[in-house]
């Protein structure tokens, strides 16, 4: 345990330290890459904790960049304002959408989630909703400065406020996952049966579930909007909830540290694979993927626990 | 007296080379000029990326043959799988990273807007971006970005120009995409007509759902119409043309040249089905039989067959690439020694006529400080079930 916390302090520490190191292009990308953290986290709440597979969380990621654009762009309403917006918003969108996928397991909630996710980039196109999400043309956000006079330029103040959310939001998913919900959840996941014969309320902890990672999820998007300055909906198509769902398997699944080797995975796998290839960068990124699945079959965070293990055994 | 002379003369010889000084923003020197671009190589555009692997093929023949005033030309260009998001970090990385002197050819409408303010802001040119929206020609407002391709609205303009022209009593019908390529080209319909704007009858969108445009095809032959323009893409607007001849509708009919291909458009609606559409066309289509033996486009044919054997030599996008890669030679040529990007923004709104062989005969490229669209000419073309035939002058400035 002490360990763990020492590690904890050095990791903050690297991360404190680094945009100081990196050009603000480096800066920019670390931001996205906590911004997916939290993404994942939300996302593995739900599938990796309570077995719901999702297909369609970049649906969710949408629904909260969309909230942050159009409240600062239309209240004109601060940026970090939006994010308790975007956060709620979204857990009641997907407690919602929670209840009637009940009726559905497996496989088939993973249909319909994936329906949502091919959904919502046409949603967000249509006519009569143009006048807050300007149609296809999207809406372009002005970058956020740092306050009080702080010696720090955009891109790296940016970097240090999701860097706080992130951290706050871990702390919350660790500390829920960690204790009686966490638990309840997992064994909804192994035996839904024995978990009801336990005195587990499958239904309310599964659409909460289903809530809060769409609460993560959203605030992700709605950082996620800040950080680029511009919403639209091709930047919210498919692939994007298929890519979260590679990070949670790729990352680890029923891991909270898994969420950032998931994030560093999906930001930069995909450049490499495009630095490999022209011709086929999803091919490469396809190998990749394999590559860790198969050496890893329990995700990275799955083969550093082990890794650790096997070094205090001896 | 003759010594005077001689000390003026050796005083100007120094003063000359001065004068040609060379001046370099990052991304130049006096060996390469770097040059940045984005291309959908992978997702659901990704046909388009095919682009960026031609005008990599241009830079290469460029290169063999010598590079531009001496220098070689390093083309970066990076997949954003037309993902905002990811257009906005890879032209960051190309600006802060790469340090290129500019980026060129960014594909896409949502992909340029997510960059527009970036790239005004850090003062990079933004130059001949992939898409026909008429906002990318705002020199008050944005002096960085500069389009290349016609506009859709000036596109539009022209259909109705011919229109006015020929048929000044028609009643018009229209069908366009419910997105902003649609209401671009509509916008510059109402435009182009003016003041004789209720010549249209009837206006009818559809959505890139909707699984056919049957009924709307059905609505728009009701209001008795006898012109009808078709704003549609591919998919669509072989629908269109195909559900109008089989109700017996026989407007004239006027075809934006998003869907002018003859293999992905015209022979699914069936050709005899087609024949009479009017068009504008601006490139030479490397499918068309007059231009089979055409000196640009056998040279065009060479080129792909040396520098990019892979690529199609049926695909017009591939002599897009290459066209656009003449232009920004051309305005390389003329920034001489002067590689700064305000000097390379000057050069490209300076172009007087240039001609780029790829494209039809009297289409040429021009610009200046209030004017940042370098093509908005072309020629109509008819379809006669076989091919598209030229005919008129060419229009546009």
């Amino acid at each position: 345990m002490k360990k763990n916390i020492f590690l904890i302090v050095v990791l903050l520490g690297v991360a404190c330290v680094l945009p100081f190191l990196v050009s603000n292009y480096r800066t920019f990308q670390l931001t996205l890459v906590l911004v997916y953290a939290i993404a994942l986290l939300g996302l593995n709440i739900l599938t990796g904790y309570s077995g719901q597979i999702s297909l369609g969380h970049g649906a969710f990621y949408a629904l909260g960049a969309y909230c942050a654009a159009i409240l600062m762009d239309k209240a004109g309403l601060p940026y970090w304002a939006t994010l308790p917006a975007a956060g709620a918003v979204c857990f009641v969108a997907g407690f919602l959408f929670g209840l009637p996928a009940l009726r559905l397991e497996g496989l088939y909630l993973a249909l319909a989630t994936f329906a949502l996710g091919v959904a919502m980039p046409q949603l967000l196109k249509y006519h009569h909703l143009e006048k807050w999400t300007g149609g296809v043309q999207g809406i372009v956000i002005p970058k956020p400065e740092a306050p009080f006079g702080l010696p720090l330029n955009a891109d790296q103040w940016l970097y240090f406020f999701t860097l706080a959310v992130m951290l706050a939001m871990f702390l919350l998913g660790w500390n829920l996952l960690r204790g009686r919900v966490g638990r309840a959840l997992t064994a909804i996941r192994d035996h839904a049966i024995a978990a009801e014969a336990m005195g587990v309320h499958n239904a309310l902890y599964k659409s909460t579930a289903f809530g809060v990672s769409a609460l993560y999820t959203g605030v992700a998007g709605a950082l996620g909007a800040i950080a680029v300055q511009f919403v639209a909906p091709d930047s919210f198509n498919i692939f994007l909830s298929i890519v979260f769902l590679v990070g949670i398997v790729v990352g680890g699944l029923a891991s909270i540290s898994g969420a950032l080797y998931g994030a560093l995975f999906i930001q930069f796998v995909p450049n490499i694979a495009d630095e490999i290839s022209k011709a086929a960068p999803w091919a490469v990124f396809g190998i990749f993927m394999i590559g860790f699945v198969y050496l890893m079959p329990t995700g990275v965070a799955g083969a550093v626990r082990l890794l650790l293990a096997r070094r205090k055994s001896p | 007296m003759r010594l005077h002379f001689f000390i003026g003369l050796l005083a100007a010889s120094v003063a000359l080379p001065a004068l040609a000084q060379k001046k370099y923003d990052p991304g130049a020197s006096d060996r390469e000029i770097k040059i940045g671009n984005t291309n959908p190589y992978s997702g659901p555009a990704s046909a388009y990326g095919t682009i960026g692997k031609s005008i990599a093929a241009y830079f290469k023949m460029v290169n063999d043959q010598g590079g531009i005033n001496g220098r070689k030309v390093t083309f970066i260009s990076y997949d954003d799988s037309y993902s905002p998001p990811k257009t906005v970090e890879m032209a960051r990385k190309l600006v802060e990273q790469d340090e290129v002197l500019f980026v060129f050819q960014t594909l896409g409408t949502p992909s340029n807007t997510a960059i527009h303010q970036y790239m005004n802001m850090k003062k990079v040119p933004q130059m001949h971006v992939a898409t026909g929206a008429t906002k990318w020609n705002d020199p008050k407002g944005h002096p960085w970005t500069m389009g290349w391709q016609p506009s859709y609205q000036s596109e539009a303009k022209i259909y109705a120009a011919h229109l006015l022209k020929t048929k000044p009593n028609a009643k018009i019908a229209v069908l366009y995409q419910n997105d902003d390529y649609g209401k671009d080209y509509l916008k510059g319909l109402h435009d182009g007509l003016g003041d004789k704007k209720s010549m249209i009858v009837k206006e009818v969108s559809y959505e890139v759902s909707d699984p056919t445009v049957d009924s709307q095809i059905v609505q728009l032959q009701a209001s008795g119409a006898d012109v009808f323009f078709n704003i549609t893409t591919p998919k669509f607007a072989a629908m269109a043309i195909r559900k109008a001849y089989d109700i017996g509708w026989k407007p004239t009919q006027y075809l934006n040249n998003v869907s002018i291909g003859v293999k992905s458009v015209l022979e699914p609606a069936g050709l005899e089905k087609s024949v009479g559409l009017i068009t504008l066309g601006y490139l030479k289509e490397p499918n068309d039989k007059q231009f089979q033996n055409d000196p640009a486009i056998v040279k065009w044919r060479e080129f792909m067959k040396k520098y990019y054997p892979d690529g199609s030599l049926i695909d017009n996008l591939n002599v897009y690439g290459y066209s656009v890669g003449e232009t920004i030679a051309q305005v390389l040529r003329q920034c001489g020694d002067n590689l700064t990007r305000e000097n390379v923004m000057r050069q490209a709104a300076s172009m007087k006529s240039f001609r780029v062989d790829t494209l039809l005969p009297g289409v040429n490229i021009a610009t200046s400080a209030q004017d940042f669209a370098p093509i908005e000419a072309g020629q109509l073309q008819r379809f006669d079930g076989k091919e598209w035939v030229r005919f008129g002058e060419v229009m546009g400035k």
